[in-house]
């Protein structure tokens, strides 16, 4: 009897577990799982959205690794990643390191380095798109004063990737933000345990800040990551969703929307979704794999 | 007593014993790096309050100016500081000569003209700000309209967003169930996922159900929970004893009734700031509304200035205008909730 009652407190646990998060399962089904089938098997049809999916197989596949524009966009998402990210994570990471410090007014100067990430979109790349402009821009003048003639930025096809990227550097604060509440959550004790054994400064960022905040740079990168693939409304804002000039900009997101909803080719555009797809998952799963590697986490014994 | 206060509050990075220079040093990059934040903003608002002509000054000056003017003789000529016999006076340039050389008045005596060397004189200039500006670009890009869209998407969302993360989170903090572990893993994972593998078929169901054109498409699942959301209110949920439910079980509350009574007001730092992040992700989202939103009739604010900069790139002024007031209530918003920001409240739960 006893065991019979225990089992009907563990059901009713079990209900009442599954009717809470109830809204979440029909979310996840309805707009993550089903979606996802769905634009799988899209990427085996021909799709415009009035007419039906007609079945093609894998020409879609097979279409898009002889798109040039597919590696192009590729390419360019590539070399934003590769300079943005890092410099992104190095240089969040070392305001993040100085707005730690105790020092008078601290709070004032982390009010404005977390200003620019509340106000991210639309209106930050119109402000930037004139802040860019050679003639009437303030960047050009600004450079000149120390004899540097600056480029014709988003209007030139070599400097238009360095200009966002530059962009995206103002807006780290988001990064900032989590990198404090790591550095913050580093125990003092082993700061004094660091200074007993006669650590400087440097040593002690070494081997006490940088290991404890692992965890926090792993996921600013993750994320990061991630984001660098569905980077989009500033530069669609920018070129008004050409990915000019010269195709410079077009990144792989602008130019999966357009052959979705300029071209309604969605067949075509569920195929570049899901290679897009298996491109971060490889990444993250790199990343993860990784970690061991370097993530250090708290209460976790290693064999070394 | 500020210092004491933050000291107390945060750990420092191993810094005591830092040499005054230390912290000089380290206050003057943080004071340099704030001018490159800052002045961006200035930017903004000095471009957004200049006419025609001051748009046509390059390079920009971050203080709006507009040459100073005199009338002489019904026209209307610029003011210069002109030094003549060790004198300093205000002239007027009323003609130029070949030669990089005007004829300057003046104004009082306006007959009697020098000629001298315009490069060696300096143009007078006055702050001059157009404020009238606001208005008419609001009027133009018919900001009332978007505004009410972006209110109904923020603030519909946001209620559905809270309503169903709160139990969602509940579920995942505080039951024990078969399954639930695969459950949560499967919920974060969703975080990782891009976008665009369930953009498309969703798209295809909205249109389907006659939504696009809507702003249903933009609120309806946000009653659906989100990872993000669900994750933080859920580590926070957990640092709320457990023996407050217990005494709530035991007063015989049911776990719904405990939930509303219990859990929701301990946890109103959480939900706030869960609120904030959700005002600035809908306010400022993009993407969405430019896919499912059509006619200008249901455009967004972003969608409305990405599209008023389309058309009207040359009236940079209006443009930054409008794009001043589109980031006004973040920005108020931001400074009302600092706390949130700059302290980290629910960030903590990341680490781990």
């Amino acid at each position: 009897m006893n065991s019979v009652s225990r089992l009907s407190l563990a059901r009713r646990e079990s209900l009442w577990a599954y009717a809470f998060i109830t809204p979440w399962i029909i979310g996840f089904i309805i707009f993550t799982v089903g979606p996802m089938l769905a634009s799988l098997y899209f990427s085996f049809t021909e799709y415009n959205i009035i007419d039906s999916p007609r079945w093609i197989g894998l020409t879609n596949y097979i279409n898009l690794f002889h798109d040039d524009l597919f590696w192009h966009s590729l390419g360019v998402t590539f070399k934003y990643g590769v300079i943005a990210l890092p410099l992104g994570l190095v240089f969040s990471y070392l305001i993040a390191v100085l707005l730690n410090q105790k020092i008078k007014g601290i709070n004032i100067w982390r009010t404005v380095y977390f200003l620019p990430s509340v106000i991210a979109g639309v209106a930050v790349a119109l402000l930037w798109g004139r802040i860019f402009d050679p003639k009437f821009g303030i960047l050009n003048p600004f450079l000149e004063r120390f004899g540097i003639h600056g480029p014709g930025w988003l209007a030139d096809p070599d400097w238009a990737v360095p200009a966002l990227v530059i962009m995206s550097l103002w807006g780290v604060g988001g990064n900032i933000i989590i990198y404090l509440a790591g550095l913050q959550g580093v125990p003092t004790d082993l700061y004094d345990a660091a200074k007993v054994d006669g650590a400087n400064a440097w040593q002690r960022f070494r081997y006490v800040t940088l290991p404890m905040t692992t965890p926090v740079i792993f996921y600013n990168l993750v994320l990061g990551l991630i984001g660098t693939f569905q980077y989009f409304t500033e530069v669609y804002v920018l070129t008004n969703g050409t990915g000019n000039p010269a195709r410079s900009t077009l990144f792989y997101n602008l130019y999966l929307y357009q052959n979705a909803f300029r071209y309604f080719h969605m067949g075509y555009a569920s195929t570049m979704a899901w290679v897009l797809f298996v491109i971060v998952l490889g990444f993250t799963l790199l990343i993860f794999r990784s970690s061991d590697a370097w993530v250090y986490y708290e209460g976790q014994l290693k064999g070394r | 007593m500020d210092q004491a206060k933050s000291s107390s509050r945060f750990n420092s990075s191993g810094v005591e014993g830092q040499s005054l220079i230390m912290k000089f040093v380290v206050t003057l990059i943080l004071a340099a790096g704030a001018a490159v934040i800052m002045i961006p903003f200035l930017y903004l608002l000095s471009t957004a309050v200049k006419d025609r002509d001051q748009l046509r000054q390059s390079p920009p000056p971050l203080i709006p100016v507009a040459a100073a003017t005199v009338e002489i003789n019904g026209q209307k000529e610029p003011l210069y500081q002109v030094t003549m016999d060790g004198q300093s006076r205000e002239m007027a340039l009323i003609k130029n000569r070949p030669g990089g050389k005007g004829l300057f008045v003046d104004p009082a005596n306006p007959d009697t003209t020098y000629e001298l060397v315009i490069a060696d004189q300096t143009a007078i200039k006055n702050v001059e700000m157009h404020f009238e500006n606001f208005p008419e670009a609001l009027k133009q890009m018919k900001f009332n309209k978007l505004l009410i869209n972006t209110l109904l998407v923020t603030f519909l969302g946001m209620a559905g967003m809270l309503f169903s993360c709160s139990l969602v989170a509940y579920g995942f903090s505080r039951f024990r169930a078969p399954w639930l572990n695969v459950m949560f893993i499967l919920l974060l994972s969703t975080i990782m996922l891009p976008s665009q593998v369930r953009l498309l078929p969703t798209y295809v169901l909205f249109n389907k159900l006659g939504w696009v054109d809507t702003l249903l498409p933009l609120i309806v699942p946000q009653f659906f929970a989100n990872a993000y959301d669900v994750f933080l209110l859920r580590q926070f949920f957990m640092t709320i004893p457990l023996e407050l439910d217990d005494a709530a079980k035991i007063d015989g509350a049911s776990p719904l009734q405990t939930l509303i009574y219990i859990i929701i007001p301990q946890a109103r730092p959480a939900l706030v700031s869960v609120a904030i992040f959700h005002f600035l992700y809908a306010w400022n989202d993009f993407y969405e509304p430019l896919i499912y939103l059509h006619s200008p009739e249901h455009w967004t604010l972003a969608v409305g200035l990405q599209t008023f900069n389309a058309l009207y790139a040359v009236n940079t002024n209006y443009i930054m205008a409008a794009s001043a007031v589109m980031i006004l209530p973040p920005i108020i918003l931001y400074f009302l909730a600092q706390k949130i920001f700059t302290q980290g409240v629910v960030f903590s739960g990341v680490k781990g």
